[in-house]
C-alpha cells in the first residue's frame, strides 16, 4: 500500500476566501488522490464461524482464454460453487476519452474504430451522428442506407465471432471454423469498401468517405443469399446439441428487473422480456424506413441470449436486402463543403475545393457550442456517445457509453450460487469486447 | 457551452414532461436551469438534491440510466458538471440531468441505491475527474491503477500524461 501522498500545494481548505463548501463542511483536498481511500483487496474471504478457509478466491484471467480479452474477474467459491464475482477492469485503458480532446472532430473518427474491434463501423456511425446532431447536418438518403447496410453487416460479421467464440468456450470447436468462413467474406467486403478489414473509418462526419466499388452490391447480393442457409448450418449444430442445451438452459438466470436495475442492454436485456430496441423505438439514421422484427425471450438464460442473437442474424439479413433493393441514388455526402472533404478529381481541379480541402485538413471543422448525446444499438446493446463542444474545431469533451461495461455488472448476479464453469458460459452470453470497456 | 440555458423558455415549452411536472411539484428547489436544445432536454439540478430528483424522475416513467459522466468546465466554476442520461422504454424519451459541482470538496450524492448500475459509472467519474460519491458502496479506481496520483480527464491533466 502506497503512502500518502505530500499534500499537494494547491491544497487549501480556503475558508477563509468565504468560498465554504456547503455540502459536508469536511475541507479535502483539491485532487483528492486514491491513496486517501483505503485499498482494499476486490474480495476478502469470508470467515464462517468454525470453518476459516471455507471458501476460496480463485482469479479468473486476466490471461484466461475465456474472458475475452483482458478482464480479471476475482471470483469467490465454496468447493464448485460461485458465491461472488468481482471483476477488475481497466488493463487496456488507453485514454481515448482524453486522446479526443486532443484531436480535430474528424481525427476522432479512426479512434472510435479501435474502441471495439468487433463492431467499429457501428462507433464510426455513432460518433458521427453524434457530431452531425451538433452540426444539425442532414445526412442525404443514399449515405443513410450506406450506412445502415454497413453497420448491419457488422453486426452479423460481430454476431458471427461472438457464435465462434461463445461455442468455443463451452467446447463446440467446429462452430467457430463454420462463422469465420462467412466472416472473412465480411471482412473482404469491408476491405472493398474501406482499404481496410477491420479499422475501415469508411463513415465520416457528413456521409461516408467514397462511393463504394462497382461490384459492391452484388459480392453483398451474394453474401445475402447464402446467409440464411449458413445460419441453418449453425443452428443445426448446436440447437439439438444435449451437450449445448445442457451448458446454456437454465444458466446465467437474469430477470427484467435485475437486468434494467444493471443497466444490461442489447441482447440480454431482450432476452430477459424486455422489449427494447433502439433502432425500432428511437430510430436514427432512416432506421424508420426498414422492417424488422424484434426478437425477445422470456427465458431470460443464457439459451435465450442465443436464440435471440441467431434471430438477430437472420433480421439483419432482411435489413441488409431492404438496404440493397431500395438503395437511392444521389449524392453520399452532406452538402456542406466547410465540413466534408471535397472529392479528389474535384479538389484537384477546382480552386474552391482545394481551400476547402486545405482548411479542413489544416484546420479542422468548428462546431457550434452545445452538447449531445447520440444512442445507438450496437450488436451489443446500446453504444452512447456523448459530445460537448465549446465551439471550436476540437471536441471539448468525448464520452462512450460503451454496452459491455453496464452489462459486465451483471455477471455477479448471473453467476452467484451457480457452478464455476457457468462462468464461462455467462461471459460468452453477455458477448464482452474489454477494448470498449476500458476505451 | 451554458449559455443555451432558459428555464422559463423550456418551462413553458415542456411543462407537460413528467420529469420536469414531478420534479417542479416536489423539490421547488432542486431544478436550477433547464435548456432544450437539439431535441434533448436537460435540467440542471442542485447537487444536494440529485437522489431525490433521480427518485422522482424515476417515479416519472424514466426507469432506465444510460450513462454517468462528467465534465471539467475549468477553470469556470462550479468547475464540473456530473451528466446523468436516464431514458423511459416507455415514453421513448431521454431526459440528462447536469449536476454542477464546485472544485473545491466535488463530492455528490451517489445514486446507487436508486440504479444499481450507477456503480461502475460513479467509479469511472471517481478515478477520472476525482469527484466523489455520497454513499457509493465501493468507491475505488476502475481504470487507473489504484496508486495513480491525479486524475487523467481533468483539463488541467496534460493529455501526454505528467512526465
Amino acid at each position: 500500500m502506497p503512502t500518502t501522498p505530500e499534500t499537494p500545494v494547491a491544497d487549501t481548505t480556503v475558508t477563509e476566501g468565504g468560498v465554504e463548501a456547503p455540502y459536508t463542511g469536511k475541507p479535502t483536498p483539491v485532487m483528492p488522490y486514491a491513496a486517501d481511500f483505503a485499498i482494499a483487496p476486490l474480495i476478502e474471504p469470508r470467515l464462517e464461524e468454525g470453518a476459516r478457509d471455507r471458501t476460496m478466491i480463485l482469479n479468473m484471467g486476466p490471461q484466461h482464454p475465456s474472458t475475452h480479452g483482458v478482464l480479471r474477474l476475482v471470483l469467490e467459491i465454496d468447493g464448485e460453487t460461485v458465491l461472488r464475482v468481482v471483476p477488475d477492469i481497466g488493463f487496456l485503458h488507453t485514454g481515448i476519452e482524453k486522446t479526443c480532446e486532443a484531436k480535430f472532430y474528424q481525427q476522432v473518427v479512426p479512434m472510435t474504430d479501435r474502441i471495439d474491434y468487433l463492431c467499429p463501423m457501428t462507433n464510426n456511425l455513432c460518433y458521427c451522428l453524434a457530431v452531425e446532431k451538433l452540426l444539425q447536418l442532414e445526412m442525404p438518403p443514399r449515405a443513410q442506407y450506406l450506412r445502415v447496410l454497413l453497420n448491419e453487416l457488422t453486426r452479423l460479421q460481430s454476431h458471427l465471432v461472438w457464435l465462434g467464440t461463445h461455442a468455443m468456450d463451452i467446447g463446440a470447436l467446429t462452430v467457430f471454423l463454420y462463422c469465420f468462413r462467412e466472416r472473412e467474406e465480411l471482412l473482404k467486403i469491408f476491405e472493398h469498401v474501406s482499404g481496410q478489414r477491420m479499422m475501415g473509418s469508411y463513415f465520416r462526419v457528413g456521409g461516408v468517405s467514397m462511393e463504394p466499388p462497382v461490384d459492391f452490391y452484388e459480392r453483398v447480393q451474394n453474401l445475402l443469399n447464402i446467409m440464411p442457409s449458413k445460419i441453418d448450418e449453425y443452428q443445426n449444430l448446436l440447437t439439438g446439441n444435449p451437450i449445448w442445451i445442457s451448458r446454456t438452459k437454465g444458466v446465467g438466470h437474469l430477470s427484467a428487473e435485475d437486468a434494467i436495475a444493471l443497466g444490461v442492454t442489447g441482447p440480454p436485456l431482450r432476452a430477459s422480456g424486455v422489449d427494447w430496441d433502439l433502432r425500432r423505438d428511437m430510430p436514427y439514421s432512416g432506421y424508420e424506413k426498414f422492417q424488422f422484427k424484434v426478437p425477445i425471450s422470456n427465458d431470460c438464460d443464457v439459451w435465450a441470449r442465443y436464440v435471440i442473437r441467431m434471430d438477430e442474424m437472420r433480421e439483419s439479413v432482411k435489413i441488409c436486402q431492404q438496404a440493397l433493393d431500395g438503395m437511392p441514388e444521389g449524392p453520399i455526402k452532406a452538402d456542406a463543403p466547410k465540413v466534408v472533404l471535397p472529392d479528389r478529381e474535384v479538389m484537384k481541379t477546382q480552386m474552391e475545393a482545394l481551400i476547402y480541402h486545405f482548411k479542413i485538413v489544416t484546420e479542422g471543422f468548428a462546431v457550434p457550442a452545445g452538447e449531445v448525446y447520440q444512442a445507438i444499438e450496437s450488436p451489443r446493446g446500446e453504444m452512447g456517445y456523448y459530445v460537448v463542444s465549446d465551439g471550436t474545431a476540437k471536441p471539448y469533451r468525448v464520452h462512450m457509453r460503451n454496452p459491455s461495461f453496464a452489462t459486465l455488472q451483471a455477471v455477479d448476479k448471473m453467476c452467484a450460487g451457480r457452478l464455476l464453469a457457468d462462468v464461462v458460459a455467462v461471459i460468452g452470453s453477455i458477448d464482452i469486447v474489454l477494448g470498449e470497456i476500458d476505451r | 457551452m451554458q449559455d443555451a440555458y432558459d428555464k422559463a423558455a423550456v418551462l413553458a415549452e415542456h411543462g407537460s414532461n413528467s420529469a420536469i411536472q414531478a420534479v417542479e411539484a416536489s423539490l421547488p428547489g432542486a431544478l436550477l436551469d433547464a435548456k432544450f436544445d437539439r431535441d434533448e432536454l436537460t435540467l440542471k439540478i442542485a447537487r444536494e438534491h440529485i437522489r431525490a430528483t433521480a427518485t422522482l424522475v424515476q417515479k416519472a416513467g424514466y426507469n432506465f440510466l444510460e450513462d454517468v459522466t462528467c465534465v471539467d468546465y475549468y477553470p469556470a466554476e462550479p468547475r464540473f458538471q456530473v451528466i446523468y442520461h436516464i431514458v423511459s422504454h416507455k415514453l421513448k424519451a431521454r431526459v440528462r440531468l447536469a449536476v454542477p459541482v464546485e472544485s473545491i470538496d466535488p463530492e455528490v450524492d451517489s445514486i446507487t441505491p436508486i440504479w444499481p448500475s450507477a456503480d461502475f459509472y460513479e467509479r469511472e467519474v471517481f478515478d477520472l475527474f476525482g469527484i466523489r460519491f455520497g454513499g457509493h458502496p465501493n468507491l475505488r479506481r476502475i481504470m487507473m491503477p489504484d496508486e495513480w496520483e491525479g486524475h487523467p480527464l481533468r483539463k488541467d491533466y496534460p493529455v501526454e500524461g505528467y512526465r
